[in-house]
């Protein structure tokens, strides 16, 4: 067994607001010391707001869990001061492997676009990101930020009256409440908050079931994905075999519906199959076990009064696609500094909406794109098993075939809908970095890249317009970046921030997302538009 | 906006026809099935117009006005 399930991270201890008198009051509580709940603990702690972060466990999850962290997330960890730590423990790959019955039917090359600093996936294990997430707000709770991060501490009781949430928590030392002006819930799939809201969290339910297998070996398979459609070690279902760091390797096999998963979970049962998976002479151990359903659902809105949903308490997905801990953490990176800039008194309260309506819109992006790959791994009808094979067989001599076939689509993130937190658009810059979309990266001429250079808070960033032109007087800091595309290399700033202009000037959120975009200097209109995107009304 | 042909577009259309019979014979139903499906994957690719596509699908499924 890994010593870092047995070691408890974040250990109960008597805390002063247990001996209050009257409920202490906190302006933020996080319900969940996950991957979701960690990076909001983070972003917020950076921009110097107090949290307390209640988890009712003290360790980290159990099982690797999720393990694919996406391009984008890894970005947002390098705002929160982890994504070297992740980049360096990780494992990277750009190879897939398809295969189909007893063939290989094709192999595609992940390699993205060149220019940008992280790569389009890592693999590393849930528990590792962690333990990174967690020291990083342990140093920076040394360092003096107001975070407190109490384990063994369950929310058992939530009651919203006007601006205030009264949170009653149970600890081993019996309960307590706290009050607090946002609960943030990062409490999983099965949200204790949003059952004690009484909330709806709808959707559909796939029949099938999953058996997740890590394995340790010494073995020669190459650092790639591979996924099987009918292999004949596993017929008419899937299997999956990825890479994670420490030498061990993810195993997924489709099981269908009706099975016994407690019988299918036992070693006696689930060895035989990944011998017949690996080879009979591959040497492994078993280090995690486990069976999963999934659903593809999200709540109607994540927004209710001082609650907020963030997360798997907010939308399910499929695993397909890593969709899950991605979607949760981008999530946050759009809560965060919103939430700081109302608590602050910068922006109204229903600024927030902005996070409803644009992390909704992503979850349902994210459980289209995850419910189609779902559709293609595992056929629900003969027809669609057809159509399926059909595509499958074509891949193997037709390239036109292969986008058709899908075993997961790669988690990019969102770029949400014009709305009136962005600015409409100007004719002639490339669509890829309009308003509503994150930031495309690019690297710089000094071997940096553009995602570095951004600050915390609003930057305006200009293209061949010199800083001297620009001349503002906001009430919000503003962070003025320069750049020349004259003798930039490679080309890659022109082609993503100017496109067939010769000048442009982006108003870039703290979330790293356009908020709008110019060909020349206008003051007035830079003013409304951070205006727009802190929800003032105009 | 493309338009799906629903005139006749074939230059002979009983070749076509029987091609696409002799192209079935001697298969069981569930090669038939797996012939066809490859088809209209091809054939869809070669289209590539969601507009037309989206049109033959609707009609396809109203067999009032097929």
């Amino acid at each position: 067994m890994n010593k870092i399930f047995e070691r408890p991270l974040y250990p109960y201890f008597h805390h002063p607001d247990q001996d209050a008198r009257t409920p202490a009051h906190h302006p933020v509580v996080i319900v969940g010391a996950g991957p979701v709940g960690l990076c909001a603990a983070i972003d917020l702690a950076q921009r110097n707001i107090p949290v307390v972060v209640v988890d009712d466990n003290d360790k980290v999850s159990f099982g690797s869990r999720a393990i694919c962290f996406a391009k984008r997330t890894l970005e947002i960890c390098d705002r929160l001061g982890v994504g070297d730590r992740l980049i360096d423990k990780g494992v990277q790959w750009n190879l897939g492997k398809v295969f189909f019955d007893e063939r290989k039917v094709y192999e595609f090359n992940l390699l993205a676009e060149e220019g940008h600093q992280r790569p389009a996936f890592i693999n590393l294990q849930q528990y590792y990101v962690e333990v990174y997430l967690f020291e990083r707000l342990k140093k920076l709770q040394d360092d003096g930020a107001p975070v407190d991060i109490r384990g063994k501490t369950k929310v058992v009781d939530l009651d919203q009256t006007g601006d205030v949430a009264t949170v009653s928590l149970e600890t081993p030392e019996g309960s307590y409440q706290i009050t607090a002006n946002w609960v943030i819930a990062c409490d999983g799939a099965n949200s204790p908050t949003r059952q004690m809201l009484g909330l709806d969290f709808v959707g559909r339910v796939f029949e099938d079931n999953f058996l997740i297998a890590d394995v340790t070996m010494e073995a020669e398979f190459p650092t790639e994905r591979w996924f099987w459609f009918d292999p004949p070690f596993n017929k008419g279902q899937s299997a999956l075999l990825h890479k994670q760091p420490d030498g061990v390797w993810r195993i997924d096999l489709q099981l269908g519906w009706d099975v016994d998963k407690e019988e299918e979970k036992k070693p006696e049962n689930v060895i035989p199959r990944l011998k017949a998976m690996l080879g009979e002479d591959v040497e492994f151990d078993l280090e995690w076990v486990s069976i999963y359903t999934f659903q593809c659902r999200r709540m109607e809105r994540f927004l209710h009064n001082r609650v907020i949903f963030a997360g798997d308490s907010a939308h399910q997905v499929s695993p397909f696609g890593a969709r899950g801990a991605n979607s949760g953490i981008q999530d946050v990176d759009n809560l965060c500094w919103k939430l700081a800039e109302v608590i602050q008194g910068h922006a109204p309260e229903s600024l927030l909406e902005s996070y409803n309506s644009e992390r909704v819109f992503a979850a349902d992006e994210n459980i289209l794109n995850s419910t189609r790959s779902t559709d293609f791994i595992t056929p629900k009808s003969d027809v669609s098993r057809l159509f399926r094979d059909a595509v499958l067989e074509l891949s193997e001599h037709h390239a036109f075939a292969r986008p058709l076939v899908n075993s997961g689509r790669l988690s990019l993130p969102s770029s949400y809908r014009p709305s009136t937190y962005f600015c409409a658009d100007v004719d002639g810059l490339p669509d890829k970095s309009r308003p509503g979309a994150p930031c495309p990266d690019a690297q710089l001429e000094d071997g940096r890249f553009l995602l570095q250079t951004l600050s915390a808070g609003f930057n305006l960033v200009t293209f061949n317009l010199s800083a001297d032109r620009i001349t503002l007087d906001s009430d919000t800091p503003l962070d003025l970046i320069a750049f020349e595309t004259a003798h930039d290399k490679n080309q890659t700033l022109h082609e993503r921030y100017l496109g067939a202009q010769k000048s442009a000037i982006y108003l870039i959120r703290p979330d790293q997302y356009i908020a709008a975009r110019w060909t020349e200097f206008d003051a007035k209109a830079i003013k409304s538009a951070i205006s727009a995107a802190l929800g003032h009304t105009a | 906006m493309s338009d799906l042909k629903l005139h006749p577009n074939f230059i002979n259309g009983d070749d076509f026809y029987e091609r696409l019979l002799t192209a079935h014979e001697g298969l069981t139903k569930a090669q038939s099935d797996a012939l066809n499906a490859r088809l209209i994957i091809l054939l869809a690719n070669h289209i590539g117009d969601m507009d037309v596509l989206d049109k033959a699908i609707t009609l396809a499924k109203d067999r009032r006005k097929t």
